[in-house]
């Protein structure tokens, strides 16, 4: 994929923003010897970016992440390095948005420089099998409660269809008319669909712009 | 929705509620159980329910108290010091002998603690938690499947006991997304003959109240009470049991710990190692009869707590301290991993052989 000086990750909570950040920032980083991921999100208190610290570490990573991460603190609270997204123009980085609205919230603080900069992607990241995104309604609700919040257009979507464990080469063939209907209701292009690494030998040339992905660790 | 979804433990616990009837969710927003309440913010407004945050814990489970009282399914969730907080409240549906259905995500304690799983809770659920001599049904789940199945089963068995069902999940089963599938059956609500809902002239007016001015009145609806919790107890107590018929060494754990658990006890029954798992459902009534069992072939037990060690006391009590029960824990907000259970597991197998 060819990114931009910053791509943000957005959508409905649960819909699989941190996963895809975390497996593009791999991917990013080796076309792209300075690249950082961020995790803006101030809703979520476990399964965080920060999971796969050692993995991002070891491939020389740049983290922007909140220091009370994965603590208990439960407060909404932001990376102090926060401002190298815009700041750093030297940095390519991978943006953890919140999820919904009250997550996206934290973005408005940045949305304005990089509107400015224009040399940005934000994905609108849909997973059909979430139950209150199943239609096409819902979805463009949560697009405009969140570009609301951060003040910031979507320029894409990233189809992330799943159920997790359960998911099957036909779980993911079933959510593409949905996502060729969300591309063309919302008037955003569809620009992946991630297939986790398992699955892409099965779905190899049947569906257009995979993205493979490998799953964060979890503790159970 | 027939077909599978994904969802969060949390989040399936409030579409079952829905399902099962539940219109009115009442509750305070704590961490690491609050999707509740924002999936119930979202779609009661849509069915013509009550979603309505309270200003403290203590107002919420008072407003279930009302609700139930008038007869409809309600519910309240949070998270280990909300829980204490609704405690005098818990206390009072029992006296009222009022049906509800309560959740706890627990986290890591005591105090404030932390905002990480934990299985601390035990005592405070399966004792009653309040003041007085009373229990709740307590059910444990450990899946996002369980969330939404238990969810419904603790409406079914509250209104039939009228008393309140606690869902004893964590964190850990609250904020992870899984598979479910709601094709449940979902029995018709029960009548209640006893809610106040209004004489229109017709009959006596019932009394929904937890104050005696008599004591030996007060006396003998508490031993009323407790010939309910008898039939309870003979009736409704369940457990998952893994491998348990042939098994030397027996691991105990529910929730999140059971998961673990099991995968420890694959691979040690790998090695060879006569090891079973008994995963209690119901923590209150207890699964007696499930350790009675196998306490008569079983040489060792280990307890697999996400606490100190608070459910190892209804597994010596069941089982009469006949086999030594040893304790596998984490807390603070931590998880015992398969390996460490795994490690339990040998060391006991060394043990016996001696």
């Amino acid at each position: 994929m060819n990114y931009k000086r910053i791509t943000l990750l957005s959508g409905h909570y649960g819909s699989g923003k941190t996963n895809i950040a975390v497996n593009m920032a791999l991917e990013l980083k080796k076309q792209y010897e300075r690249t950082a991921i961020a995790d803006l999100d101030i809703v979520n208190p476990y399964f965080r970016t920060l999971d796969s610290k050692k993995e991002l570490d070891e491939a020389g990573i740049e983290l922007i992440v909140s220091q009370y991460a994965n603590t208990n603190l439960d407060a909404p609270a932001l990376p102090q390095n926060m401002y190298a997204i815009v700041h750093d123009k030297t940095l390519k980085t991978i943006v953890d948005v919140g999820g919904d609205d009250r997550g996206a919230l934290a973005l408005g603080r940045l949305s304005p420089m990089i509107w400015e900069e224009k040399n940005y992607d934000m994905f609108l990241v849909i997973n059909y099998y979430r139950p209150l995104t199943r239609d096409i309604a819902s979805l463009q609700e949560v697009r405009a409660e969140i570009e609301m919040a951060g003040r910031l257009p979507f320029t894409g979507i990233i189809n992330n269809s799943n159920l997790a464990s359960g998911t099957t080469a036909e779980t993911v063939l079933a959510s593409v008319d949905y996502a060729k209907e969300a591309e063309e209701k919302l008037g955003l292009p569809l620009v992946l669909t991630t297939i986790e690494e398992r699955l892409y030998p099965q779905l190899e040339g049947k569906i257009e712009n995979m993205f493979p992905m490998k799953l964060q660790k979890r503790p159970v | 929705m027939a077909d599978k979804v994904l969802m969060k433990g949390n989040e399936a616990i409030a579409e079952a509620a829905i399902q099962a009837g539940c219109r009115h969710y009442f509750g305070y927003p704590i961490t690491p159980q609050t999707e509740i309440a924002a999936y119930m913010a979202k779609r009661m407004p849509k069915i013509g329910g009550t979603f309505l945050q309270a200003e403290s814990e203590i107002a919420a489970i008072n407003m279930v108290y009302g609700v139930s009282a008038a007869g409809k399914r309600v519910m309240t969730s949070s998270s280990s010091p909300g829980i204490s907080l609704k405690s005098e409240g818990l206390s009072y549906l029992a006296g009222a002998d009022l049906p509800a259905l309560v959740v706890n995500c627990q986290r890591g304690g005591p105090g404030l603690g932390g905002i990480q799983p934990s299985q601390s809770d035990y005592f405070q659920a399966t004792r009653g938690g309040g003041h007085g001599d009373y229990h709740m049904i307590v059910l444990a789940p450990s899946s996002v499947q369980e969330m939404a199945q238990l969810t419904i089963k603790g409406f079914e068995l509250a209104d039939e006991y009228r008393m309140t069902s606690m869902i004893l999940a964590d964190g850990t089963i609250g904020q992870m997304m899984e598979p479910v599938s709601f094709d449940f059956e979902i029995k018709e609500q029960i009548e209640k003959p006893w809610a106040t809902t209004g004489t229109k002239m017709a009959r006596k007016h019932n009394i929904v109240n937890s104050l005696y001015l008599n004591p030996e009145q007060l006396e003998v609806t508490n031993i009323e009470r407790y010939k309910r919790y008898d039939i309870i107890k003979e009736k409704e107590a369940i457990a998952e049991e893994y491998l348990v018929d042939d098994a030397d060494i027996i691991v105990a754990a529910f929730g999140i710990a059971a998961r673990v658990s099991k995968n420890a006890v694959n691979q040690a029954r790998a090695e060879g190692i006569k090891v079973g798992l008994i995963r209690p459902i119901t923590l209150w009534p207890f699964p007696e009869k499930a350790f009675r069992k196998a306490a008569e072939h079983a040489k060792q037990i280990i307890c697999v707590e996400l606490s100190m060690g608070q459910m190892i006391e209804d597994v010596r009590l069941s089982t009469e301290c006949k086999v030594p029960v040893s304790l596998c824990y984490r807390v603070g907000g931590m998880i015992p991993t398969p390996d460490q259970v795994y490690q339990a597991i040998v060391e006991a197998a060394k043990k016996g052989e001696k």
